[in-house]
């Protein structure tokens, strides 16, 4: 299926991934990340459950100590 | 003089109107817009000084910290303030720039109890932490609380060098200023120019937003 991820067009390997499994695809490890679904915040707790589909819209933001 | 009330809003003629509009336009526009910085630090303390100097009405800053001698690499305070707590000496700081800015001061710890009280009804809001878990903190409770009001991010800003990997991203109203990648450690300290740079993206970012709800519109980056 195809997203809009952090503005980008992502071409993704199959349909109806969860967040979890974007983020391993993408290899977004970063232990401190905010997630966005269609504008709306997603907590760590929902990755597991929360399922992206065809021509959503998803921000993943890594957040780094420092300021 | 450009006319706020009836902003031009055709297309072709923006641009030019960027080009001629004045200081004391902007200056106009910013005396009656709030803005609310979460953390007196590098990012904080130079975002509210850039802000300050264009012009800005009201400033809400919050943070618990005192002045130390390390902060002096990159933060807006002074040898003498050493030992001060940040939003005092700030407030000192900013009034030498302009006596007229109503500022309100909260010296406390930032938490999801308190920031609905102390950030309500502000025109934009700029996150100014330093520890990444603070920073997911604030932007999850301003996402939830206010999602129609801008909210404004500094991430990944240490050491030097590759200032071009130092960026803007925009996703509706949240804002994510630096290169989401450099953290500071013992080997990747944080430093005058980069933070500055990060502050004053945000600073920056704070402009273009309440200008541009005045009907002006600002050359966007990338375009």
């Amino acid at each position: 299926m195809i997203i809009e991820l952090n503005n980008r067009r992502e071409e993704l390997p199959q349909v109806n991934m969860t967040v979890s499994e974007i983020l391993k695809f993408k290899s977004f490890t970063f232990p401190r990340i905010i997630v966005r679904l269609n504008g709306r915040l997603i907590k760590k707790p929902a990755y597991p459950d929360t399922i992206v589909m065809h021509g959503d819209i998803l921000n993943v933001i890594h957040l780094i100590s420092g300021g | 003089m450009l006319n706020l009330e009836n902003p031009i809003l055709k297309n072709g003629e923006l641009e030019l109107y960027l080009i001629i509009v004045k200081f004391s336009e902007i200056q106009t526009i910013l005396s009656s817009k709030t803005v609310g910085i979460a953390g007196a630090g590098g990012l904080g303390s130079n975002c509210a000084a850039a802000l300050v100097r264009c012009g800005l009405g009201r400033l809400i800053i919050a943070d618990f910290d005192l002045v130390e001698e390390g902060n002096l690499n990159r933060q807006f305070y002074f040898r003498d303030q050493i030992g001060h707590t940040k939003v005092e000496a700030l407030r000192d700081n900013l009034q030498r720039i302009n006596p007229e800015l109503k500022l309100t001061i909260h010296n406390l710890q930032l938490n999801t109890h308190n920031i609905p009280k102390i950030f309500a009804g502000v025109d934009v809001l700029v996150e100014a932490f330093d520890q990444a878990d603070q920073k997911e903190m604030l932007i999850e409770t301003a996402l939830n609380l206010w999602p129609e009001t801008p909210l404004v991010v500094g991430s990944g800003m240490a050491g030097f060098g590759n200032t071009l990997a130092l960026v803007v991203k925009k996703y509706d109203k949240l804002y994510i200023c630096g290169d989401e990648k450099e953290e500071i450690g013992p080997d990747n300290p944080p430093l005058a120019p980069r933070v500055g740079i990060v502050s004053h993206m945000q600073a920056d970012v704070v402009l273009e937003i309440l200008i541009k709800a005045y009907g002006l519109r600002i050359r966007l980056r990338n375009k």
